[in-house]
């Protein structure tokens, strides 16, 4: 019999991450924190055209840019003379499943099917288990996906419940669990249980898989505006959608700053059951955001392919309360009603925007369906119900899980910088955990450099300073 | 009593409190973690009983059978009318 306790579970976790997934990933190791990150990325053996033909065939990919032409005049008229970029969106909900999330599940579906696995399994409780799910169905693969869905009162979050509800119309088995993070335990259980492929969202065939979103962004605004984007925001939590869209966009040389966008839920436990339900958002969020950039591999595989800091140049913060605003304002005066993580960006961009000069290009990464439990109506009315308070006015009054404030006029919409070398140095930290950093080689020094988008000398001095 | 065939959803405890991971928040590490999933009952069974369910994807899992024909019922929610006011200040 095998064990089944948590903790000779977690021990497994290495040889089950073996079986399933087909890679070995002490091969790229160079020491305790340092590893080849472009080999691992190459040796998927997948190129950027390999990737689009395949997404191709499950209606992924070559999703529209739209200009917001209102949305961006109203925003001009908040702004000083000559400032006010135009502000252009990629409309991913256009993707099977409503998200660029479909990207992402794409080339594991194709890789589970080539090498002959069952089915597919991955721990999530966003788009992306409808991702999975979606791309499973049209190769014809089983799947199941696991979900942190209610809390100790057996209430679900209303955006997880219509994850759920989305999984199973694609087929899937849906395990929904309550708080924790023991989710990976439960993954790892199935995963030995079934001897299905890792779909987790953290492989390289994952973030190969984002790639194309940003090589197509450059592709339609060149062909569209005979340039370049001048900024590109992208909504950040556990940093797949940055780094794959970064390095799409560097693969087709394009410069444009990398800006990350994040909302604000400061104060709020994300492990804590009574916490659970006092956020409007489930993904997109500080929560993740910041513990992810600042430590990748506190993932389901050994390395994570998700490194953002590696390629971020700037964060932005935004509260609920604006987020809930623009959303509003997207609908209203752009026709167009969209899901919550694409909307954070777009709140971070009427900020970049108004700062920007007139003839420059901010891009919006993606949308992502929005309706019944995912709509802003719904979070706002949840909250309500779960004691929070909701008002009009100056959103420097939100409290993560006490207050959500909306705006009075798009003026107020400003959010805030997070300090990067804060993060930088906060990853540092992590790092010396890993491996003590007076064990730290040339080698070394130089993947940290690379991961946090800085020269060696800066983490010298930084760690010396730890 | 539930016919076996019907779509159904159990509870299974997956770790009692004192089974969970370390390091977890003093409320969530005082609850049980609990799966529940939906499938098709197996045999007949009263609710609150040990039964077993084949998921969607034919796979068998056990629990107490909780709920007879789980459904979504998710919403838009109640309306927050101070959304409606949103757009005309721009
Ligand atoms: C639609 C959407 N956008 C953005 C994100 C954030 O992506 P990441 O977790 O890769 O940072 C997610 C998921 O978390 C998502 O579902």
């Amino acid at each position: 019999m095998r064990d089944l306790s948590y903790a000779a579970v977690m021990a497994r976790k290495n040889a089950i991450m073996k079986a399933s997934m087909g890679m070995d990933y002490d091969t790229f190791a160079l020491s305790p924190v340092a590893f080849d990150y472009e080999r691992m990325m190459r040796e998927t053996g997948y190129s950027l055209e390999d990737v689009a033909r395949i997404q191709a065939d499950t209606k992924v990919g070559n999703t529209p840019l739209f200009e917001l032409t209102r949305l961006t005049e109203a925003v001009r008229r908040t702004a000083a003379p000559g400032k006010g970029a135009t502000i252009l969106v990629k409309d991913e909900a256009a993707n099977a499943s409503g998200s660029f999330k479909a990207r992402r599940a794409s080339i594991s579906a194709y890789e589970a099917r080539k090498k002959g696995y069952k089915g597919l399994a991955a721990a999530t409780s966003g788009n992306y288990g409808a991702a999975v799910a979606s791309q499973a169905a049209m190769r014809g693969l089983k799947c199941i996906i696991l979900q942190e869905v209610f809390d100790s009162k057996g209430i679900g979050q209303p955006e997880i419940v219509e994850k759920s509800r989305a999984c199973e119309a694609y087929g899937a088995e849906v395990q929904r669990l309550s708080v924790g993070p023991e989710l990976f335990y439960q993954l790892l259980m199935t995963l030995e249980e079934t001897g299905f492929f890792n779909a987790s969202l953290y492989t390289p065939f994952g973030i190969k898989g984002v790639e194309t979103l940003g090589v197509e962004i450059a592709q339609q605004v060149r062909a569209r505006y005979r340039k370049d984007p001048d900024a590109v925001v992208i909504t950040h939590a556990g940093g797949g959608n940055l780094t794959g869209t970064a390095r799409g966009l560097l693969a087709a040389d394009c410069k444009a700053r990398i800006v990350a966008c994040s909302v604000d839920l400061g104060g709020l436990h994300m492990a804590s059951d009574s916490d659970f339900n006092r956020k409007s958002f489930t993904t997109g969020h500080t929560g993740f955001g910041v513990p992810f950039a600042t430590w990748p591999d506190r993932v389901d595989v050994p390395r994570n392919a998700a490194r953002s800091l590696r390629y971020m140049d700037e964060y932005q913060l935004v509260t609920q309360g604006e987020v809930f605003y623009v959303t509003e304002l997207l609908t209203k005066l752009e026709g167009l009603e969209r899901g919550p993580a694409g909307n954070t960006s777009l709140t971070a961009a009427v900020t970049l925007a108004r700062q920007m000069d007139r003839d420059q290009i901010v891009v919006v990464q993606e949308t992502e369906y929005t309706g019944a439990g995912k709509h802003h109506n719904r979070q706002l009315s949840f909250a309500r119900e779960n004691g929070i308070e909701v008002r009009v006015g100056d959103p420097a009054g939100n409290v993560p899980g006490k207050t959500i404030v909306l705006p009075e006029h798009l003026d107020q919409v400003r959010g805030r910088v997070q300090d990067m070398d804060k993060l930088r140095r906060s990853y540092l930290k992590n790092a010396a955990k890993a491996h003590p950093v007076a064990a730290w080689t040339e080698a070394d020094l130089a993947f940290l450099a690379s991961d946090l988008k800085v020269d060696a000398a800066w983490v010298q001095q930084a760690s010396a300073e730890l | 009593m539930i016919k076996a065939g019907t779509w159904v959803e159990i509870e299974r405890v997956l770790l009692r409190p004192d089974q969970r991971a370390a390091g977890l928040p003093t409320d969530t590490a005082a609850t049980p973690y609990l799966l529940r999933l939906s499938g098709f009952l197996k045999a007949d069974a009263e609710l609150g009983s040990e039964v077993v369910v084949t998921s969607l994807i034919g796979h068998e899992h056990c629990g107490v059978l909780r709920l007879e024909n789980p459904s979504y019922a998710h919403s838009f929610g109640n309306t927050v009318p101070e959304l409606l006011q949103i757009g005309r200040e721009v």
